[in-house]
């Protein structure tokens, strides 16, 4: 037995003892919760419930415990625990230590079981008499079975040759094999952990996980309400104490889900805040079965119907949780997914599928049983009512939400035995997606999109049960007259320049805008008329409105979507087809090599590469590009976009774009490729020469004479108008071979500083620049000579149009939801209040003004 | 109208809508040979990069271009053509999945995604790998 130096093993082993602490109290609570259901004696029952409580107390403690036990070893980087060492280390900043925690599975697995915790502890302390002597003991039952699987998750015991689920407490030792581990002083050569993975490095690290598991736990209560309903047999009255959990779930995810998007869309090189990646579509799913359950609840709240339903969508809501956790973390993606957790070996596997069956397999079966007993309404329904049209829509977006998550199973598909022989002999091949997968999804969820944002405009004017003849006409002739304007002022004005899939397809886009422009409106207007501003009930209306903002934000900013960065301007032309409607590339190259001190033509813009600098990262460098507007000259349209890279050992590149928000759109760039050789530095110094207009001096190669100096030249180069402090000098360089070459240096004062433009005469291998003034009408010009030019630097830059919608809807429509769930739940006016306030200030700042 | 009438009306139209989808031309995941016999026809490889040849990518002559050679496990090989820029991990990757076309002699390749070392912080090997440069390196 060897005695290691340095290990501190006591925190691994108060913490493993809370891991068994926390699941051995999550299995005496269900005991006691499933007592307490089961005794009709209420005294009994409040005795069991008790108890359970005391011990779901403990758990709750055990599961904050074990959390601060994991923080306090990565933040003191002991890295003789494998989890500090896969996942911190000592240059990581301090305010990515939450992050390291998440990243792995087993850390994100703590953060889901103990957001269940809370909201267990939340359920605990509710003292309504109908929530203490029905629900409480049936919800807490369905809560601490999920917590029991998500404690075996990060057990890591062994039962005979099986570990049970991967400790966050193992030692490195008894991970890594090799034969520094026999040596006592192992760990003095261990000097740093892995860390986070750069890519996280970013503050959406920190906020959006956290987010995004309470939305996901949070779709626990109306699967844990829809089994109370069954267990109870009170089959309907579950609905109402579960709408402001499935409100403040809808709201939470629908956060959680686009705060994914703006982070790839602020600082992942994916081009674009959606992609259709399964791991984003294994999200996006149980929301839209979730707002299918919270439509159909409101349906049998208001009229008696669409129980059934109800029960099914709470149900499915959670499995498809389950299933997607199955998904992206089984590795069973690794093919298809950029961002897919990779395989934690094989008995975490068997039990996440155990975790999913479990969940699923009985309790739809116990729908099932029971779904006679359910009561339904026989009586045929009015096709005029509100109740009609709602259930369509949830019904399409159930159905959404199958087509989407059919596609994304298809790499389960090819691993399912039987399915997978017969998918080979039909098709013959493996499965996989087609040419243009994005379409596949588009092309459906532009009819989706058609038809919700048609119901989302009118059903809101039927009225529940009956709607009285005329009083639909006579209420939505103003917002179809605003409609139709402001649809033909958008197709004059800003038409949609989308001709990658046809004119079938751009006229979809077209009828979905309408659609679209047709619910803001209708919403908005039914907020003021109807509801006579009565903000109290107008969540909903404000929710739709903001939903369908968004999504006409997506249609425009997708689909005008803009490359600047064409290569062409370079003089590079790589031949492409033609697309036969608009005479344009079919499919431009989007990458362009931007030389150092070179300005280049970018759609508007002229973009020059001016510098680099280094970050407070190790390996971090920033790129400086100028930008200018050659159409417009107002200091608003000359910015510095600062895109940066990390450059890894073996020159692996992680790339973080940099955008520049207007109004109007978005410039967004990214670097595409910056890995320069070494040969490439530059170690030649400048020269300084100072000269008068039309004097002559000598460099390695010729001479070179100062031609003029022009004050804010307005010219092919540059723009600048009288009022900008700016000076351009022409330099003639020549060569001993008698060749002529003009360069362009610039000096600018502006609010961004000091600014000097440098020009390059490339054949001659020269930088130029416009150093400074002296004295008596002489200027300092800089002279290098390099042996070797060129410092690059390859990017990529989109214009994203009205972009800022897609965040505004965003915003609006979790203000909306949350202000139905501050209505749903009889928080008093002054909380509610606050609640909303805190909201709204997260919101904006997040997604408007962070980053 | 009745109810279930109506789902039953939405549920056919979700089927001729899913069978619509379906109907398109689903790729497969081929292997460099099958790909060679369906030239000019999408389709997924899996394949490695072959280290033994070399990988051409010229950024300021032109940022679009990429070529490179892949193999994959039984044996296949071809040259990839890429009009795109240079994945900053391509030659750390373990394990490539190419999208695109055969084009008599080269692969014209779509999209590419690569399956790195650094992204498997699980895996085992990598892990002895790592720990290994670690102690040599002091």
């Amino acid at each position: 037995m060897i005695q290691f130096e340095g290990e501190h093993l006591l925190p691994g082993q108060i913490g493993h003892f809370f891991v068994i602490l926390a699941l051995v109290s999550a299995m005496v609570s269900l005991i006691g919760f499933v007592a307490a259901f089961r005794t009709p004696d209420l005294q009994q029952k409040q005795a069991w419930q008790k108890f359970s409580s005391i011990s779901f107390g403990i758990h709750f403690i055990s599961i904050i415990t074990i959390f601060s036990i994991v923080f306090y070893i990565c933040a003191n980087h002991y890295f003789e625990y494998m989890y500090a060492y896969k996942h911190a280390s000592k240059e990581l900043e301090s305010k990515f230590l939450l992050a390291c925690i998440w990243e792995g599975q087993e850390g994100s697995f703590l953060l889901w079981s103990m957001w269940h915790a809370t909201i267990g502890l939340v359920m605990l302390r509710i003292k309504n008499e109908n929530h203490l002597s029905r629900w409480k003991a049936p919800v807490m039952t369905v809560i601490t079975t999920a917590q029991v699987f998500l404690m075996l998750m990060i057990l890591g015991i062994y039962f005979f040759d099986v570990r049970i689920g991967n400790s966050l407490f193992t030692l490195t030792r008894y991970e890594i094999p090799g034969p520094i581990f026999s040596q006592p002083n192992y760990l003095s050569f261990i000097k740093d952990g892995m860390g986070l993975n750069v890519l996280l490095r970013n503050y959406w690290m920190v906020i959006h996980p956290p987010i995004l598991f309470l939305g996901f736990a949070l779709t626990i209560v109306p699967f844990a309400y829809a089994f109370a309903g069954l267990q109870t047999k009170q089959y309907g009255d579950w609905v109402k104490p579960a709408m402001p959990w499935v409100l403040l779930c809808a709201g939470i995810l629908g956060v959680g889900i686009m705060m994914g998007g703006k982070w790839a869309y602020e600082s992942l090189s994916f081009g674009g805040y959606w992609a259709w990646d399964p791991v984003e579509n294994a999200s996006l799913v149980p929301w839209l079965i979730l707002i299918a359950g919270l439509h159909t609840m409101l349906i049998y709240k208001a009229t008696g119907r669409s129980l059934r339903a109800s029960y099914l969508f709470a149900i499915l809501t959670f499995v498809f949780v389950l299933y997607s956790t199955f998904l992206t973390r089984t590795g069973i993606l690794g093919d298809t997914s950029v961002h897919a957790f990779t395989e934690a070996g094989k008995a975490i596997n068997v039990m996440i599928g155990l975790f999913v069956l479990t969940f699923a397999l009985p309790m739809l079966s116990y729908l099932l049983f029971n779904l006679k007993k359910i009561p339904t309404i026989h009586q045929e329904e009015d096709t005029n009512t509100r109740e009609f049209f709602m259930f369509i829509g949830a019904l399409v977006f159930f159905f959404a939400a199958l087509f989407i998550i059919l596609i994304t199973s298809i790499p389960v598909y090819s691993k399912t035995p039987f399915l997978k022989d017969l998918i080979i002999k039909l098709h013959k091949g493996p499965l996989a997606m087609p040419e243009d997968a994005e379409f596949l999804y588009n092309k459906i969820m532009i009819l989706v999109a058609i038809i919700i944002g048609f119901l989302t405009a009118v059903t809101q004017y039927l009225k529940y049960k009956k709607t009285p003849a005329g009083y639909l006409t006579k209420q939505l002739k103003y917002p179809i007259i605003a409609t139709v304007v402001l649809s033909i002022a958008l197709f004059l004005l800003y038409p949609i320049e989308y001709h990658k899939h046809g004119l079938g397809f751009l006229i979809a886009i077209y009828v979905a805008l309408f659609f679209m422009i047709y619910a803001i409106i209708a919403n908005g207007m039914y907020i003021f008329l109807v509801l006579k501003s009565n903000l109290k009930f107008a969540g909903g209306s404000l929710a739709h409105l903001g939903f369908t903002l968004m999504i006409a934000g997506m249609l425009i900013s997708s689909s005008n979507k803009q490359v600047i960065s064409d290569s062409s301007v370079n003089g590079i032309n790589v031949p492409v087809a033609k697309d036969p409607m608009t005479k344009k590339d079919d499919n431009p190259t989007e990458n362009l090599t931007l030389i150092r001190q070179v300005p280049t033509k970018m759609g508007d813009y002229q973009v020059t590469f001016l510098k680099d600098s280094a970050g407070n990262e190790k390996g971090r460098k920033f790129y400086h590009l100028f930008f200018q507007n050659t159409n417009k000259q107002s200091e608003n349209d000359r910015f510095v976009l600062q895109p940066d890279v990390y450059i890894m050992k073996d020159n692996n590149m992680s790339s973080n774009p940099d955008t520049r928000s207007f109004l109007t759109k978005d410039i967004f760039t990214y670097i595409s490729f910056a890995i320069n050789t070494k040969e490439n530095e530059d170690t030649a110094q400048f020269k300084t020469f100072v000269m008068a207009e039309g004097e002559k001096n000598y460099y390695g190669n010729g001479y070179f004479t100062l031609d003029s100096v022009v004050k804010n030249p307005n010219n092919e180069k540059f723009h600048f108008t009288p009022n900008d402090i700016a000076l351009m000098a022409a330099v003639t360089f020549v060569s001993k071979d008698s060749m002529h070459y003009k360069a362009y240096p610039l000096i600018q004062a502006d609010s961004l500083g000091v600014l000097q433009v440098d020009d390059t005469v490339y054949a001659q291998n020269l930088f130029v620049r416009f150093v400074g003034i002296e004295e008596g009408h002489k200027i300092k010009i800089g002279v290098k000579e390099s042996s070797t030019l060129i410092d690059f630097v390859t990017v990529k830059s989109y214009i994203f149009p009205y972009i800022i919608l897609v965040w505004i809807g965003l915003i609006v429509m979790a203000f909306g939801i949350m202000m139905s769930m501050v209505h749903r739940a009889n928080l008093s006016p002054k909380l509610g209040a606050v609640v909303l306030v805190l909201i709204s200030i997260g919101l904006c700042y997040m997604f408007l003004f962070a980053g | 109208m009745k109810r279930t009438h109506l789902i039953i009306l939405i549920g056919i139209a979700a089927l001729i809508v899913g069978l619509l989808v379906f109907s398109v031309d689903f790729s497969t995941y081929d292997t460099i040979q099958s790909a060679k016999n369906k030239q000019g026809k999408f389709v997924h490889l899996i394949a490695k990069l072959d280290k033994s040849m070399p990988i051409t990518y010229d950024p300021i002559n032109n940022p679009n271009y990429l070529s490179f050679y892949a193999v994959d496990s039984l044996g296949g090989q071809t040259k990839v053509v890429y009009h795109n820029s240079k994945p900053g991990d391509l030659e750390k990757s373990e394990r490539i999945v190419l999208k695109g076309k055969m084009q008599q002699d080269h692969f014209d390749c779509q999209d590419i995604l690569l399956k790195c070392p650094s992204k498997y912080k699980d895996d085992k090997k990598m892990l002895e790998q790592k720990m290994k440069e670690e102690v040599s390196s002091k």
